[in-house]
């Protein structure tokens, strides 16, 4: 089974490609499984199921979502592995641009749109920064050299990945980034397996609940500003 | 030359002969000086809480620069030749074979027609892909008459084509100074300022009503965003194919701009609706139902008659004006 993680900040598009990629992987018949991390809600769980293809959904709650990740990926590669998918697609939303659910040799996606603005790529952590591949998505909204602006600037901040345009909706290179996932590593587990980095730790009195502002309730891991 | 060249000299001499050095590090949130110290001593030096702190580890930034300052490097290398590119033909929606093959030569401009939705941009992304067969087409592309090495799907630094797409908008909140010098510096011209006042200045010809160079680009006019963009890619692209997606849609001059675009030895492919923009080809593909259906050679009967359609768009041009400056036409 190839299995990929696709991440990337909230409404960048990743449903929308991962589901452009689907149709594209379903007309060379192959079986698919997607897990969707979340924190509260989503919906894509239904987009998904309405391609046929097997679906999961985890939403984390209160917790870090990609920590959530980390603590149940590889039941769910199990899973996948179970039921027979020649693929198994994760896409999880990167909330705090610090978390990333990218791991060492599993082919590592990131979805970034062309209208988050210049600085974007600058502040996203690991999820871009260690990505193998990452799509920009929404290049039908602006002209040819702000896409060529965008991607420079991708480019530096991540200069060994392959950087890949995707319309999300209409699905323009999306046959072309199929072919990319077509290479990525066969797996049965990811027993063994490493992050590619990790993840910040929360220690403080209000990672454990606490709700009072004031000294005297910051215990743990506390750091200040400079004021 | 390679990173491992520059690894060892110190920073003052490398950050003023690579300013992009610079820029690569502060984008990850580094600050550096240009001291004695050598480029690699200061990676060795960095503190591992920062680079924590960060999101990033010594070793990854260490292979991100090394693959960035080689990209950069390969800048400088003369590009591949181009000296033909065939299109082997693949399939129409209904799944009829295309059957054909046509090899196309430096300088010549061979245009794309056909209904809306037939296949026009799907021509062109193809090309762009360097398909192998690999798109719903199933058209494959020749570079010099063989498979090309792949790494022309994905090299951003030898782009084997150049693309000015249908959609002309802007979303960046910068000048169209800032932005023209921000996307020169990505292709790390030489001279970025010189160029930079080139294509203000060519695109202010192109357009109607002039721009200034502290406009922001998101105030720009559909005329004044197309010629900028003809403007840029006409003096930051080296891409030795050059794809056109509809140019003739908003207030500039078409002719002008397509001399700009032609001249260097380019192969030119560009879809479009318009007759004078299509007669100026060498060739016209007829694309129906998603397939190439049908090739038109420019005959001698259509070269004299885009003089008389010249004439027309003159005309026409001159009684656009007399509209525009509130004039009647009741005689024309
Ligand atoms: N040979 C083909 N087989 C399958 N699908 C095709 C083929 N050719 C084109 N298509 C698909 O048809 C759709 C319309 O094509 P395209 O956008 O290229 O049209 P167009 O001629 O550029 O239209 P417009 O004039 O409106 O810009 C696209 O989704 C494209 O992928
Ligand atoms: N114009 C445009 N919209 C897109 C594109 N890709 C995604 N969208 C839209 O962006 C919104 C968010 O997309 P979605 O796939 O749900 O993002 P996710 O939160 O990253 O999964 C949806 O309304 C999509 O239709 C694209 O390439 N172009
Ligand atoms: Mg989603
Ligand atoms: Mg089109
Ligand atoms: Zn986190
Ligand atoms: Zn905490």
């Amino acid at each position: 089974m190839r299995f990929l993680t696709v991440s990337g900040p909230p409404s960048s598009g990743k449903t929308s490609v991962i589901l452009r990629v689907i149709e594209a992987l379903q007309t060379r018949q192959r079986k698919i499984g997607v897990v969707k991390f979340d924190c509260l809600l989503t919906e894509d769980d239904q987009l998904y199921a309405k391609k046929g293809v097997l679906v999961k959904k985890g939403l984390s709650g209160a917790l870090c979502p990609d920590h959530y990740f980390v603590s149940n990926i590889e039941a769910c590669v199990t899973w996948g592995h179970e039921n027979d998918c020649a693929y198994l697609i994760s896409e999880s939303a990167g909330l705090c641009n610090r978390c990333s659910p990218h791991i060492n040799e599993i082919t590592a996606v990131c979805v970034i749109d062309n209208l988050s603005g210049i600085n974007t790529p600058r502040k996203i952590g690991p999820m871009l920064k260690s990505a193998d591949i990452v799509v920009i998505t929404k290049g039908d909204i602006v002209s040819q050299a702000e896409r060529e602006v965008f991607a420079s600037r991708v480019k530096q901040v991540n200069p060994g990945a392959v950087i890949m345009h995707v319309n999300g909706i209409t699905g323009q290179g999306a046959f072309e980034l199929t072919s990319l996932f077509e290479e990525a590593s066969d797996i049965e587990t990811l027993k063994g397996k490493t992050l590619r980095f990790s993840m910040p730790s929360a220690l403080c009195s209000y990672c454990l609940g606490e709700t009072r502002i004031g000294e005297e309730h910051q215990t743990g891991n506390i750091r200040k500003m400079d004021i | 030359m390679s990173y491992y060249d520059l690894l060892p000299r110190p920073l003052s001499e490398l950050l003023a002969e690579h300013p992009y050095i610079e820029d690569f590090l502060s984008s990850f949130g580094l600050e550096v000086e240009p001291g004695q110290e050598s480029l690699q001593d200061y990676l060795v030096n960095l503190n591992p809480d920062l680079l924590e702190d960060l999101g990033i580890g010594a070793e990854q930034l260490q292979q991100s620069l090394h693959d960035f300052i080689n990209g950069m490097l390969a800048l400088d290398d003369p590009l591949d030749q181009v000296n033909s590119l065939t299109l082997i033909g693949g399939f129409n929606k209904s799944g009829t074979a295309e059957n054909l093959e046509l090899t196309l030569k430096p300088g010549e401009v061979i245009c794309i027609v056909g209904p809306t939705g037939s296949g026009k941009s799907r021509l062109l992304a193809d090309i762009e892909w360097v398909a192998q067969g690999d798109t719903p087409t199933g058209r494959k592309i020749l570079i010099n008459g063989e498979v090309p090495d792949s790494k022309w799907r994905f090299s951003t630094e030898h782009k084997l084509v150049a693309q000015l797409s249908q959609n002309m908008n802007f979303v960046m909140d910068l000048s169209a100074e800032e932005f023209v010098r921000m996307h020169a510096e990505s292709r790390l011209v030489t001279e970025p300022e010189k160029k930079v006042e080139m294509i203000l200045k060519q695109a202010n010809e192109l357009a109607g009503e002039t721009f200034l160079p502290d406009t922001p680009i998101t105030s720009l006019s559909g005329g004044q965003s197309r010629a900028l963009m003809i403007a840029d890619m006409a003096c930051l692209s080296k891409s030795p194919i050059v794809l056109i997606d509809e140019i003739e849609n908003a207030g500039i001059d078409r002719k002008k701009a397509l001399d700009l675009l032609m001249r260097e030895e380019k192969i030119v492919l560009m879809a479009t609706h318009d007759p004078i923009l299509a007669l100026m080809g060498d060739k016209r593909l007829v694309i129906k139902n998603g397939g190439i259906a049908r090739i038109i050679e420019a005959s001698a009967a259509e070269r004299k008659n885009l003089i008389a359609l010249e004439e027309l768009d003159n005309k026409l041009l001159a009684l656009r004006n007399r509209i525009r400056s509130g004039e009647t036409l009741e005689s024309i």
